[in-house]
């Protein structure tokens, strides 16, 4: 008997917290805030207090992350331990802090069913998971990111985490000079991202749906630098010709496993990544491939000769422009020269980007075809320009029949001026 | 004046002025007959007869200066996009296996609403309106 | 063949009274002396315009305003419609000269002193239709809506703006809003097309009918020769025959010019994009946007530009209403001061038109 009313005593407690639980979520929506109102009118507010907070949108209260009772405008008793009251969390602790709703599918349902409840976990696989469990006590936790009081969804263009403000939010601890040669790591990363041809187009353009923002290769809470073996990947899923063409490649081959190249990097760097020209291919000052290839080896030749076949369509697709300006300036019609333009450009394009099977033949598979209707655009851009100096060779016989009429009126007029016979 | 100068001189007059005004005749009737394009387009282009275009294919148009891309869903509703890619401007066709827009240079996808979903580029393909009028496919800005 | 002239001519007399007309046309003189020649400028300009209003109407078959159409409608023009190119290169051609050919009549006119008593409404007449010429010429530039016409117009209509208390609304009303857009186009067609061929035909009209009620001017020193030696050769048809042979030259001329300096369509307008460099005025305005430029930004308390607007105003108005305004010229003196007036204006207008375009 005794050890039945134990268990039906535990299990009423349990039931009362699940209970508890549930009607926390909803009266928090509609109670009091205490805690807010003593520390608005003190001036005591944390600096990064902001009423837009997502958690405070959402209804909670300070108390739901901090404990005590904020139904109490009692300083000791709502900011008693008794009540629950935290306080502040130790660095150490914020992941655990904030994962105490966070990693609770359960109640995380109760706000945003979509949102991934694996943050904290991840966390711990990301090197700052890892030393901030060693002690350390440096490394980013989850505020660093994310803020403790301004906190927004990533979409909400105010959030720290939106893709236009993440560069700047990682640059907080990555960009600091002192901090990160206590760790051997490059303070300027954010220089070169800045400049690179996805922060041109993230930063400047604005491109918020299509540039990489750090995280988009690095990861968010796992956040670490890819690895060796998987850049390739990491940079294919947006590159995803070239990822194909450089892994059937020979060289994607030779480069696979633990070597010293490491894939697209290799060549593009990782967060300077220029905007990549014709130069960067062949044998020249700016080519990257002469930094192994030696002349005389295959390599080089190769190199050489793809270099040629895309200068040749670039160079003849360029002065195509030229003409098509000029037809277009004229008045002549620009219109099918401007379609076999973008024919051209397109094979450009495309064989720009077969340069990564680093075979001379399969780039010419696409630059012939592609010079063929760039030469002929050139030669029907010709015929419009010389149509709008030369299709009017009417005008001579109309000029000479004009001519004759204004003969025979000059000797009509000269019979007039003579007295009649 | 001698009659023969007179007769000469209305000879010339005559060729001279008939020459003139086929001159400018000719020239003026020319302008005058419709040319083959009738008028300028630039809000609008046909696109062909509807009932002849099959499901799940699709034409490239030539709107005005831009390629715009015509397909036909397995449903048999007609989408017109920009056929732009609006990462580095090749022109996208249309995939009968993916049921998406993709193009070739680099890959890129967009759905058929003109979003892009996957690859390079950074901003969707404009849409344009189709409407079928006596079957006859007319695209519009 | 005659003889169905003649039916005709009886038909027409019978119910309207032709010889009067007749009598008029057979009995015109046109007196011959050193400077006939500038008798035949006024016949060209006229040629000129009807042109104008015939490839006009042509180019109205095609055309079609809009932000959109104007351009792509002028290309079509130049390449799918059948000596599209022609026309339009005819038209702009023909405007050109069709100007130049009235500031010729203009001048000579004024050098003969032909605006005297009885002819002063002539000479205002005259004086309108030049204006509404340069109107034509203004709104027209803008029609294939190009990027050179575009900003040319935004520039143009920006002067208006600077005349005080009116120019501001006027500006707005010009335009068809605060800017050079669809607006403007739209508006400036309305006036190319129907407005100024309306009071420019009508100006033209009562111009004529003054030529022809009062008779070709004759110069003093023709005047001043005694009857037997003053010679004469009939309107018709001696004149009119000199008159259509110049036209043909003319026209001939027009049509050289129209195919081997046949008219560009640069770029389209693109208001978004920076004004390119050298936006220039058709050369006809040149001579006034020149002098704008000279000005100094501030004059005692008015701006430059400000002085520059009204200045031409009134020196037009003077002009307009120069038959009108007395002069007393010393006896003795070489030059008369109408002429020194004259000299100075063409001088001037020569010397900022080169500055303009050489600056």
């Amino acid at each position: 008997m005794k050890k039945l009313f134990f268990l039906l005593s535990i299990f009423l407690l349990l039931l009362s917290t699940v209970f508890y639980a549930q009607e926390k979520t909803i009266q928090d929506k509609n109670g009091q805030n205490e805690c807010l109102n003593c520390h608005k009118s003190d001036e005591n507010l944390p600096d990064d207090f902001k009423s837009y907070d997502v958690h405070i949108t959402a209804g909670l209260t300070c108390a739901d992350c901090h404990g005590g009772d904020p139904t109490s405008d009692d300083e000791d008793i709502a900011m008693s331990k008794k009540n629950g009251f935290v306080g502040v969390p130790s660095r150490k602790d914020i992941p655990q802090f904030c994962g105490r709703c966070h990693s609770d599918f359960k109640f995380m349902k109760n706000y945003r069913p979509e949102v991934e409840t694996d943050q904290v976990k991840q966390y711990y696989t990301s090197i700052h998971g890892i030393q901030l469990k060693k002690g350390d006590k440096n490394v980013a936790v989850c505020t660093s990111c994310h803020t403790a009081h301004s906190i927004l969804p990533p979409k909400d263009p105010r959030s720290s985490v939106y893709a236009l403000n993440v560069p700047a939010t990682c640059n907080k601890c990555h960009g600091d000079k002192k901090l990160m040669d206590k760790y051997n790591l490059p303070s300027d990363i954010y220089k070169k991202y800045v400049n690179s041809v996805h922060g041109i187009d993230l930063l400047k353009n604005k491109d918020v749906t299509g540039a990489p923002a750090c995280n988009d290769c690095h990861g968010n809470h796992g956040a670490t630098p890819p690895g060796v073996s998987s850049i390739v990947n990491v940079c294919g899923t947006c590159h995803v010709n070239n990822y194909n063409y450089f892994k059937a490649s020979k060289m994607g081959k030779d480069w696979e496993g633990d070597n010293d190249y490491h894939g697209c990097v290799t060549c593009h760097n990782n967060h300077d990544i220029k905007k990549p020209n014709d130069s960067f291919v062949g044998v020249g000052d700016d080519a990257l491939c002469s930094d192994c290839h030696d002349k005389g080896d295959k390599g080089y030749e190769e190199a050489k000769k793809i270099h040629q076949e895309l200068t040749n369509l670039s160079t003849l697709y360029d002065s195509a422009k030229v003409k098509l300006i000029k037809v277009k300036q004229l008045g002549m019609d620009d219109i099918s020269i401007g379609f076999m333009l973008k024919d051209a450009h397109q094979a450009m394009i495309k064989a720009r980007t077969t340069v990564h099977t680093f075979s001379s033949a399969k780039v010419a598979e696409l630059t012939v075809p592609g010079i063929k209707i760039a030469n002929n655009a050139i030669k029907k851009a010709d015929e419009e320009i010389s149509d709008y100096h030369t299709r009017r060779y009417g005008l001579g016989a109309a000029t000479i029949a004009i001519l004759i009429l204004i003969i025979g009126l000059y000797l009509k007029l000269k019979g007039l001026n003579k007295p009649e016979a | 004046m001698s009659q023969t100068r007179r007769k000469f001189i209305n000879t010339i007059l005559g060729i001279g002025g008939l020459g003139s005004l086929g001159a400018i005749l000719y020239p003026l009737v020319s302008y005058l007959i419709p040319p083959k394009i009738t008028e300028a387009k630039v809000n609008s282009v046909k696109a062909g007869k509807a009932d002849k275009f099959k499901d799940n294919s699709y034409k490239i148009i030539k709107f005005g200066r831009e390629p715009v891309i015509l397909i036909k869903t397995v449903n048999g509703n007609f989408k017109a996009l920009s056929a732009t890619c609006t990462h580095l401007q090749c022109i996208v066709q249309y995939r009968k296996d993916l049921k998406e827009i993709w193009c070739a240079c680099h890959n890129g996808l967009y759905d058929l609403n003109g979003k892009n979903i996957s690859g390079p580029p950074p901003r969707p393909l404009k849409q344009y309106d189709v409407k079928i009028v006596k079957d006859e496919i007319i695209i519009t800005r | 063949m005659g003889n169905y002239f003649n039916k005709i001519d009886k038909w027409l007399s019978d119910r309207y009274e032709l010889d009067a007309l007749k009598e008029l046309i057979m009995h015109k003189k046109v007196p011959v002396h050193r400077h006939s020649v500038w008798y035949y400028m006024g016949g060209v300009t006229l040629f000129l315009f009807t042109v104008q209003v015939l490839t006009g109407i042509l180019l109205l078959l095609y055309y079609k305003p809009g932000e959109n159409s104007s351009y792509e409608s002028v290309r079509f023009i130049m390449t799918h419609v059948k000596f599209g190119w022609l026309i339009r290169s005819i038209h702009s051609w023909s405007a050109n000269l069709m100007i130049l050919f009235a500031f010729l009549h203009m001048f000579s006119v004024f050098f003969s002193r032909a605006y005297e008593k009885p002819r002063e409404l002539t000479w205002v007449t005259g004086f309108l239709s030049l204006a509404i010429a340069l109107a034509f010429g203004f709104s027209g530039y803008l029609l294939p809506w190009n990027q050179l016409a575009f900003f040319a117009t935004k520039v143009g209509t920006e002067i208006v703006g600077v005349v005080p208390i009116i120019g501001e609304p006027l500006k707005v009303i010009l335009r068809g809003g605060e800017d050079v857009t669809g607006a403007t186009l739209s508006r400036f067609f309305g006036i190319h097309v129907a407005v100024l061929p309306l009071v420019l035909t009508a100006f033209l009209v009562i111009h004529l009918l003054f030529v022809q009620k009062q008779g070709m001017h004759e110069p003093e020193k023709f005047k001043s020769l005694p009857e037997e030696k003053k010679k004469y050769i009939p309107f018709f048809p001696n004149f009119v025959l000199k008159d259509v042979l110049l036209w043909l030259v003319v026209f001939d001329v027009l049509l050289m010019l129209a195919v081997f300096l046949p008219w560009e369509l640069g770029p389209k307008a693109d208001p978004f994009t920076a004004a390119p460099a050298g936006i220039k005025p058709e050369w006809y305005f040149m001579f006034m946007f020149q002098s704008l430029k000279f000005l100094p930004a501030y004059i005692l308390f008015l701006e430059g530009e400000l002085v520059g607007v009204l200045g031409f105003g009134l020196a037009g108005l003077a002009w307009m209403l120069f038959p009108f305004i007395p002069f007393k010229n010393k006896p003795g003196a070489k030059i008369s001061l109408q002429a020194a007036i004259g000299i100075f204006a063409v001088i001037y207008i020569i010397v900022l038109t080169i500055l303009g375009y050489t600056l």
